[in-house]
């Protein structure tokens, strides 16, 4: 029974990384963009929803309505001044880019608010800690239930976005091949930043749900990028249904391993990561030959 | 007024000049075939008036507009439409996708989703196919019928029959007779690149030679002969000898 309790809280633990991965995976899909900034920027909306929640007692869930705008703006502001430029000059340029960017924040962050540890746990009543207990007497928390639930739900709502409307048609057509793109008519330009907005939005919910659920402080940013960095990788790059995929695969392995050893939770997922990037490496570079060789077999007479 | 000027239009790789001192006029309505062999800067040529390749010297005239600096998209925008070699379908979206995404061209016209599939029926099975699954001639139709999908007035076409079945080219050239009567009322002005010489003189107006990023010779289709193109493409005669046949 242990075992099958760990196995439910991996896989709501699954769906926050979910949650916090889509926009990583989303940038990375469209632009190629891997955005070193992605948990700095997680942790900047959760202050901003604690500013609402201190300031004015604003729920975070509702304060969520202006800071989505606010982070996709700050998403379309950054691509134009920083992401579009760097991108210009190779892979590497962004990467430096952001990795600055991340610097700058978490330092602005430490000046502007301390060091303390804060949470949005206080300004979320019983959610925090209310849970349901499943037969079997498996127990999950509600509001792991709700990150699920979100994460899902957003991420269905992104790849509806990308297949049903005529956004989504310009983003897959730009994701694609940009110059054939601006050959129909597409603004890649405008596509970019559009897209680059759309992925802070996820930031901001998921940085909603990360002050939720734990608690935070101005240096947090980099351990919860390694976090979606790894679901990412495991579910595969740019694919949205992959990185709930690679989420779930990274909070069950974190889960299984916390109950094996104390300190089991972190080495887990590190090692299924290592384990998945490896196999794509040189597995399926072997598949790969194998089936060279077949192909090559069979027309040769 | 020439719907199209170019002024002595210059386009590099790198540091090696492309494309030099082209200067160009094409009438509305107009069939212009450019010809020459491989590396003669055609295709950079119909890169460089689309917007994909940068202009290094010269303008480029639209429609009585400088569009020299225009942003590809603008340009479409403006009426010119580029179908690129090898096609460049966006492989993983289906075929009636690649059409209705050109439509961010936001350009009023003859051309719609409906219209394309009647120019090109075979499209019409395929449309929830992804593009990548498709023929070579199905291919090269959607990616017409995607330029199309803009309303060009302008349609430049890059070895339209390039990799194609003598089948499937047949069929690319019936479709573009009938759109060279659609569009504007003197129908869509095209400029193909075209390696298949007899089909150039069966469709072209004019027929331009190029030799090693120039113009070489220019001149009325009926009034060139497959001899004289040939020598030109392989930079057998000069262009004061082609003045003095012409004479």
């Amino acid at each position: 029974m242990i075992w099958l309790n760990q196995l439910v809280q991996g896989l709501m633990l699954g769906g926050y990384y979910a949650l916090l991965a889509c926009g990583l995976s989303f940038m990375f899909g469209v632009m190629r963009i891997i955005n070193l900034a992605h948990g700095s920027l997680a942790v900047l909306s959760a202050y901003l929803l604690l500013l609402l929640a201190e300031r004015f007692d604003i729920h975070p869930l509702l304060g969520l309505v202006a800071v989505v705008p606010v982070m996709a703006l700050v998403g379309w502001v950054l691509h134009r001044l920083v992401l579009e430029r760097s991108a210009r000059s190779g892979a590497l340029l962004p990467l430096l880019s952001t990795f600055g960017l991340a610097s700058v924040l978490d330092n602005s962050m430490f000046q502007s608010f301390g060091a303390d540890t804060r949470s949005l746990a206080p300004y979320i009543d019983t959610l925090s800690y209310e849970s349901w207990t499943l037969p079997g007497g498996v127990i999950v928390g509600q509001l792991s239930v709700l990150t699920f639930v979100v994460a899902v739900g957003l991420l269905g709502g992104l790849h509806l976005m990308l297949a049903q409307t005529a956004l989504g048609r310009r983003i897959r057509a730009a994701a694609h091949d940009a110059d054939t793109a601006q050959l129909v008519g597409v603004d890649a330009r405008s596509v970019y930043a559009a897209s680059t907005a759309i992925a802070m939005s996820t930031v901001a919910i998921a940085g909603a749900f990360l002050a939720m659920r734990a608690t935070f402080d101005p240096y947090t940013g980099p351990q919860q990028l390694i976090f979606a960095f790894e679901a990412v990788v495991i579910g595969g790059a740019g694919s949205l249904w992959g990185t709930l995929i690679g989420g779930i695969v990274l909070g069950v392995a974190q889960s299984i391993g916390a109950q094996i050893h104390p300190q089991g939770f972190l080495i887990a997922g590190h090692v299924i990561f290592l384990v998945v990037l490896l196999a794509r490496v040189y597995v399926a570079d072997s598949v790969r030959r194998w089936i060279r060789t077949l192909r090559l077999r069979a027309t040769t007479p | 007024m020439s719907l199209l000027e170019i002024e002595s239009l210059e386009a590099r790789h790198g540091l090696l000049t492309a494309v030099q001192g082209i200067s160009l006029d094409i009438e509305p309505g107009e069939t212009v075939a450019l010809v020459g062999a491989n590396g003669a800067g055609k295709t950079t040529l119909l890169r460089t008036l689309a917007g994909v390749h940068p202009l290094a010297a010269g303008r480029i005239i639209f429609d009585g507009q400088d569009v020299s600096s225009t942003p590809a998209n603008l340009r479409v925008a403006a009426g010119m439409a580029l179908v690129p070699e090898g096609r460049r379908l966006f492989s993983t979206m289906t075929v009636e996708e690649n059409l209705l995404v050109a439509l961010s061209a936001k350009r009023d016209g003859p051309w719609n989703l409906a219209t394309v599939l009647e120019a090109f029926p075979q499209l019409k099975p395929k449309l929830k196919a992804a593009a990548g699954t498709l023929s070579g001639g199905q291919q090269q139709a959607t990616a017409i019928g995607r330029a199309l999908m803009t309303n060009p007035r302008l349609l430049l076409l890059d070895e339209v029959s390039l990799g194609l079945s003598p089948l499937a080219v047949q069929g690319v050239y019936d479709s573009l007779r009938t759109l060279m009567g659609k569009g504007t009322s003197q129908g869509t002005t095209i400029v193909l690149v075209e390696q298949d010489l007899q089909r150039t003189f069966a469709v072209a107006d004019r027929i331009v030679c190029m030799l090693e990023g120039r113009v070489v010779a220019s001149g009325r289709a009926d009034e060139m002969t497959r001899d004289q193109v040939m020598a030109y493409y392989f930079g057998h005669r000069t262009p004061a000898a082609h003045e003095a046949s012409t004479a």
